[in-house]
């Protein structure tokens, strides 16, 4: 789960990780009345979406005074910001983060993460902040420092000294340093991030290390333990048909295609926007109903990819295991009749209990093309899509 | 011969008192599987059908000699039932539970490196030896046993593999489900390491998909040490990158993880490469 780069800096405060004073604000009056509260200029007017590369899209603009405040808030908020990961229909702004400007003199990188083949926290930092870190990993590896963390034995003094002598931080700024990287350590073990990145962070001139930007992401599977964490989540960061499927636990991306597809298991799910793709078309979405769907949760999940005025036809293709095809099959004519199926749909199914889940769906009469196997279905689909 | 476990392998269920854990139980024993044991915390004592339940694995396995043992809990327990497990030196755990927090895997993981039993999973369907022995959640009928070796990061892609090979009359020797979580237990190399010393595998089958390097590890550690002919697939070719596929571990993060970089490393390293999940049985006929 991502959340906002204000709320992250309020969770930051908490566990004394340096940030900028600052304030979130929802309205142009709010924006101005933070930007009083800092006492001076100039500050930082940034727009919060969950996509980076806000600088870039226009979304970050420095003010003098208290009229440049106003008239960048009027400007940011409300407008639709495009970056590089929101896609080219963009990202409403809805709030604001208001900041004191602050004197760098440097700025850097940091993040922690989980690194999956060692089994550890990777802490990973950079003396080229502000960039963007892909590039520099792929063209100078060098300039990247990886520290791993075993996660029994927490963050250890040398381990903070690796990255502070690596980052070449100045003597006097060392030990707030050392402090800063074991506390965002504390603060990514206790409330189990997967991902915690600080591009840029910044040295000033007065020597302080602060956090410019933040970055954070939970692991959603480790969400039933932080209930104070789930208050963050911002549902207009969401999409609306996702934010539906997630309430019956379907596993659903709503993508730009207009193949819709309804599977069982995230892989096969996976293989089938494929051979959507292979057959000349593309998909719609991912949807994975899960290895042991009920047969209202296949219902919704027909439901929500009928809601989508984009989908043009329907690839259905089950692997009874767990799922058996007799409860699908009870879900898809549940759906049919309640929503009605006004596309052309086209069905694979294979295994636990296939006879009866075929007989089930003959029996409702429903306009449904038949595949006997995923090739048959590529075929049937690209017909269907010309 | 098959891979790690066979008809003598002796199973303890842990969570077997559950809906998922006694439907499957009673799916194991119905395929042949010789499940001895059952662990429910409190419910010592008790029985499932016709099997013992006791309150600890150490217990169960003092008390049955059970050698691998089978996991359902609940998430928030995973971890903790995965450490139990292990301590009492069983041979092989296979966890089926999906969403188990990544960091407490972490953990396990490492808790791990001091203990001699093998880990499969989590969020796996498990493993198949056909007509020997099953200690998953796939389901068993589509399987014939055979000369293939199947190994996978996916549940039903793996059903999908698996029924395409049965139907042209090619069986398994042991198909392995190594789950699609980012951290993990067994991993591709140490199910290839396997079957290349396994005399009875004379293929082998490799379904991966996108996100993290252990497809590309894979591939060149078959190239180095594999004489047997692999069979690739790679799910995933047109999921959009930082979205999460379904299983925790299938996001491409920034340009690491794709599913077309996979494909080259497996065409780099001599693995036959199909690209369309529907002939995948079509092109192991040609190669094996």
């Amino acid at each position: 789960m991502k959340i906002h780069e204000y709320q992250a800096k309020e969770l930051f405060r908490k566990y004394n990780v340096p940030v900028p004073d600052g304030n979130v604000a929802f309205s142009v009056d709010e924006a101005k009345t933070s930007a009083a509260k800092l006492g001076g200029f100039p500050v930082v007017v940034k727009a919060q979406i969950h996509a980076g590369g806000r600088g870039k899209g226009g979304g970050v603009k420095l003010a003098s005074s208290m009229e440049e405040v106003d008239s960048l808030a009027n400007e940011i908020l409300g407008m639709t910001l495009v970056t590089h990961q929101t896609g080219p229909e963009g990202k409403l702004v809805k709030k604001l983060l208001i900041e004191a400007g602050q004197k760098i003199e440097k700025e850097l990188y940091l993040s922690l993460l989980v690194d999956r083949a060692t089994a550890s926290i990777v802490i990973m930092a950079s003396r080229d902040g502000g960039m963007d870190i892909e590039e520099v990993a792929a063209k100078t590896p060098e300039r990247i420092i990886k520290v791993y963390v075993d996660p029994l034995m927490g963050i250890q003094g040398y381990q903070l000294r690796q990255v502070g002598f690596g980052l070449k931080i100045p003597p006097a700024a060392m030990k707030q340093f050392s402090g800063l990287l074991s506390n965002l350590y504390q603060f990514f073990i206790a409330n189990d991030c997967s991902m915690v990145e600080i591009n840029p962070l910044i040295l000033t001139s007065d020597d302080k290390v602060l956090a410019l930007d933040a970055k954070v992401d939970f692991d959603s599977n480790a969400l039933y333990r932080h209930k104070d964490l789930m208050g963050l989540r911002d549902l207009d960061e969401e999409d609306p048909l996702e934010v539906e499927a997630s309430k019956y636990n379907l596993n659903y991306i709503n993508l730009d295609g207009n193949v819709g597809n309804i599977v069982n298991g995230a892989g096969l799910a996976m293989a089938t926007m494929d051979i959507i793709k292979n057959a000349g078309a593309t998909p719609a979405n991912f949807m994975d109903v899960g290895g042991g769907a009920s047969s209202e949760q296949v219902e919704n999940a027909f439901r929500i990819i009928l809601a989508d005025d984009k989908v043009k036809t329907l690839l259905v293709n089950i692997f009874g295991g767990i799922l058996r095809c007799d409860i699908f099959a009870r879900g898809v004519v549940d759906a049919a009749r309640k929503t009605g199926i006004n596309i052309p749909v086209v069905v694979r199914m294979e295994g636990t209990n296939v006879d009866e889940g075929k007989k089930i769906l003959n029996d409702a009469g429903l306009n449904l093309t038949s595949a006997v196997d995923l090739s048959d279905a590529a075929q049937k689909i690209a017909a269907a899509v010309n | 011969m098959s891979i790690f476990i066979n008809k003598n392998t002796k199973v303890l269920v842990q969570g077997i008192t559950g809906n998922e854990g006694s439907f499957h139980t009673r799916q194991c024993i119905a395929y042949g599987t010789n499940i001895v044991a059952g662990v429910t915390p409190g419910k010592g004592g008790q029985k499932m059908d016709d099997v013992p339940v006791f309150n600890t694995v150490r217990q169960a396995v003092e008390e049955t000699g059970a050698t691998a043992s089978l996991i359902f809990v609940p998430p928030p327990f995973g971890a903790d039932a995965i450490m139990e497990a292990a301590d009492t030196g069983v041979d092989l755990i296979v966890t089926i539970t999906e969403g188990i927090p990544i960091l407490d895997m972490v953990k396990v993981k490492n808790f791990l490196v001091t203990k001699s039993c093998r880990l499969i999973g989590p969020n796996c369907p498990g493993i198949i030896t056909p007509d020997e022995c099953k200690i998953g959640i796939m389901p068993g009928n589509i399987h014939k046993k055979g000369s293939i070796g199947v190994i996978s990061r996916s549940g039903t892609l793996t059903y999908e593999v698996v029924d395409q090979l049965t139907k042209l009359g090619m069986g398994q020797s042991t198909c392995i489900g190594i789950g699609g979580d980012p951290v993990n237990g067994t991993n591709f190399i140490d199910v290839l390491e396997a079957f290349q010393n396994d005399d009875e595998t004379t293929g082998i089958v490799m379904v991966g998909e996108i996100g993290g390097s252990a497809e590309e590890e894979a591939a060149i550690y078959i190239k180095e040490n594999l004489t047997k002919p692999v069979v690739g697939f790679i799910a995933g070719l047109t999921a959009p990158p930082g979205r999460r596929m379904g299983h925790a571990g299938a996001i491409i993060s920034g340009s690491s993880g794709t599913g077309a970089a996979k494909i080259a490393a497996f065409k780099d390293n001599g693995i036959h490469v199909c690209e369309n999940l529907g002939q995948i049985g079509r092109i192991c006929k040609e190669v094996f």
